[in-house]
């Protein structure tokens, strides 16, 4: 894409390209800030380093090092490396002559991220309203902004990304149950010394079809989870941007439209 | 015909619709305030509009004129003057013109209190349930300095220049009361007009801000050991008062807690502190001021329920940390609101044409020394009928110390105040005893003044 022929080799298994060499650069210089940052703070806790973005008072400027600066250029080199790992698979997809559905579901989950630590921020004019690089803090990061709209369940983006998170994980399990009982079939039924025959697809389809009438297919359910994957890690992203940016009061009193309804109110 | 697909396409259609257009969403720029260390997560977000309206709708009025201190006491020019018979006669005039302009309706003026033949006398219940507002709000300026500071309060705090204040609230059971056994649903699952709209319990004020049943639900081990016997029920209680609070004072969570550890007060915002001397506070209104008055006030005036009125934090805040953005309307009132002039309230007032009572001189007003524990030795009962009564001062005793009536006993010096004993009792600091002019006593919890996050 970039650079023509630039990087274009393999160390061992792994394609580098141009976009390999600056994922590594992006790499390493924010694990680099990381840990200097972890050299800063008072503990070499694994659980407890946190590197905390700036005070609001510093608004959409820089920061000192100390004082939240490592925290913007940390986020600039894990963007960065996040993009340039997309980028990668692009070129290999683009090599193989496949499609880009890989890259591109990549891009959501990078989506995310950019949402919470840039597009949110700016939002809200300074750059400490992005979360805190830290194990355990970014968890009280989450507990906190959560609580600052009293009850984050009411948050209606907040529940169509939990229900794709969970539905996700269904379809998942569901799919790898299926395959593994068609490829896995236990013992013949027919002779108990000798193991049955593996079945194709068609005794999956039917499976399905037995159970709730309708069997979405072998590449239908390939789509199925990718699009509610997609769905989960897009719905968080608009859970949290509107949090703030576009809503200030306690999530339960949202819900007030539905109250307000002509039909009963 | 497949008549469902353009059907649930256009269902769904209005649907979005609806969420789009009917919620109040708040468009960037947004007012934001760092309230913790930087990237906890403590931050307030306002919206720019909301906060425009809430300030203009929250402003303090002028007072009438400047009132003229010299002159007799009106307790000598009037009859039947019982609490404010130290004030002038300007002083009062001015005071009575206040009273018009925060509480009485236009049309009735004097009248909406008074009869005006006989201004003396207490055969209105308006009358009566004002002279005990205004001992509440003495009481509230005297002995609640740990909530309200010199700030302090008038009429208007609450009233707004309404009759009734606009947020009271009163006993809720609709659209059903909860059942036995079966479809027991312990105050959920319906819209809860005193918790922010949400299925939350709809009573729990009943049980915070008249009742003492303990807020503290959280476990101080990892593991269950027997200690704590809170449940769930008393944790959605808890829950349902914390989100009244927050939709009381226009705030989240993140204002007095660090919701990392709800309960641990050394990681709590100080506004925890002021909080709680509040929760205490409105408890002691209801109970002493408010609820005794429910046999005076006429039945139109109750709730559906027929319990009278009562006072939640939002009475005061309407929506706004400090109610009128702080402004000290007190400053203008001091003679008349900040210090206690009568005796102690005791039981429900009478509607009869009172004659004028005894007052204790000012200075000698009985106000009894917090208690080391009341249920040992209770603060002696002040005057001469204090069955059921509780003098102002006893009620703000640590949170474990219940209702105790006074028993009879000698007065108890002013001891030591009690030792924190865990839960919620770690932020417990008897306010001192009033004596003489008001002092800001913002005292912090035992344990020291809570830190900024780590």
């Amino acid at each position: 894409m970039i650079g023509g022929d630039l990087f274009d080799f393999w160390v061992g298994p792994f394609y580098v390209g141009f976009f390999g060499v600056t994922t590594v650069f992006f790499t390493v210089i924010g694990v680099a800030l990381i840990v200097y940052g972890a050299a800063l703070g008072p503990t070499w806790n694994i659980w407890r380093i946190s590197i905390a973005p700036p005070d609001l008072s510093y608004g959409l400027y820089m920061a000192p090092l100390a004082e939240g600066g490592l925290w913007q250029i940390i986020t600039i080199c894990a963007t960065g490396a996040f993009v340039s790992w997309a980028l990668r698979e692009v070129e290999i997809c683009r090599k193989l002559g496949i499609g880009y559905h890989v890259p591109v579901a990549f891009g959501v989950a990078i989506f995310a991220y950019v949402t919470l630590v840039v597009f949110r921020p700016l939002l809200l004019g300074a750059w400490g309203h992005g979360f805190p690089y830290g194990i355990f803090s970014h968890l009280d990061w989450v507990s906190n902004v959560g609580y600052q709209y009293l009850h984050f369940h009411y948050n209606p983006a907040h529940m169509l990304a939990i229900s794709f998170f969970f539905t996700t994980t269904l379809a998942l399990a569901m799919h790898g149950g299926l395959v593994l009982s068609a490829a896995n079939p236990g013992r013949s039924r027919t002779d108990s010394r000798q193991q049955g025959t593996v079945k194709t697809p068609e005794w999956e389809d039917t499976f399905f079809r037995d159970v709730v009438g309708y069997s979405i297919g072998t590449l239908g359910i390939h789509r199925l989870g990718l699009l509610l994957a997609l769905n989960a890690a897009f719905w968080s992203a608009v859970c949290i941007v509107i949090s703030g940016p576009f809503w200030t009061k306690g999530w339960p009193q949202w819900w007030n439209w539905w109250l307000d309804l002509p039909f009963w109110s | 015909m497949r008549l469902w697909i353009p059907l649930s396409i256009a269902a769904a259609g209005s649907l979005v619709l609806a969420m789009l257009v009917m919620p109040d969403w708040d468009m960037p720029p947004k007012q934001t305030e760092q309230l913790g260390y930087r990237g906890t997560g403590m931050n307030i977000i306002r919206d720019m509009e909301d906060e425009a309206a809430l300030k203009a709708a929250n402003v303090v009025p002028e007072p009438p004129y400047e009132a003229d201190p010299s002159g007799p006491p009106i307790a000598i020019i009037y009859e039947n003057i019982q609490v404010l018979g130290h004030l002038s006669e300007d002083e009062h005039n001015r005071l009575m013109t206040a009273f018009t302009e925060w509480v009485a309706p236009e049309e009735e003026g004097c009248n909406f209190c008074h009869n005006p033949d006989n201004m003396a006398s207490d055969e209105k219940y308006q009358k009566v349930v004002a002279r005990r507002m205004i001992q509440m709000t003495q009481a509230i300026n005297a002995n609640w300095q740990s909530h309200v500071l010199e700030t302090g309060v008038t009429c208007y705090t609450c009233h707004r220049g309404e009759t009734v204040p606009p947020n009271t609230w009163s006993r809720d059971t609709g659209p059903q009361p909860t059942g036995g056994y079966i479809g027991y649903r312990a105050g959920q699952n319906v819209v809860a007009k005193y918790a922010g709209t949400t299925a939350l319990p709809q009573n729990h004020l009943e049980a915070f801000l008249l009742g003492d049943e303990p807020i503290a639900v959280h476990s101080q081990t990892a593991f269950p050991t027997g200690a704590n016997t809170t449940d769930l029920t008393n944790a959605e209680n808890s829950f349902a008062l914390m989100i009244h609070m927050s939709e009381a004072l226009g705030v989240g969570c993140v204002t007095c807690h660090n919701t990392r550890a709800l309960d641990d007060w050394d990681q709590s915002p100080p506004q925890r502190v002021t909080a709680w001397h509040g929760i205490r506070m409105a408890r002691e209104i209801n109970k002493t001021y408010i609820e005794p008055l429910t046999s005076v006030v006429p039945k139109d005036r109750l709730g559906p329920e027929g319990d009278i009125l009562k006072v939640s934090c939002a009475t005061c805040h309407n929506s706004v940390q400090k109610p009128l953005y702080g402004v000290a309307m007190l400053k203008d009132y001091l003679k008349s609101f900040g210090a206690v002039t009568s005796a102690p309230i005791t039981g429900a007032p009478t509607i009869v044409d009172t004659p004028p009572i005894d007052r204790p001189p000012a200075g000698e007003t009985a106000i009894t020394p917090p208690a080391e524990e009341a249920a040992i030795t209770p603060p002696a009962a002040v005057g001469d009928d204090a069955a059921g009564a509780v003098p102002p001062a006893s009620i703000t005793d640590a949170p474990t110390v219940v209702d105790t009536p006074p028993i009879d006993g000698p007065p108890q010096p002013a001891a030591a105040p009690a030792a924190a004993d865990g839960g919620d009792a770690a932020g417990a600091v008897p306010p001192a005893p009033i004596t003489g002019a008001p002092t800001v006593v913002d005292t912090p919890p035992i344990d020291g003044p809570p830190q900024p996050v780590q």
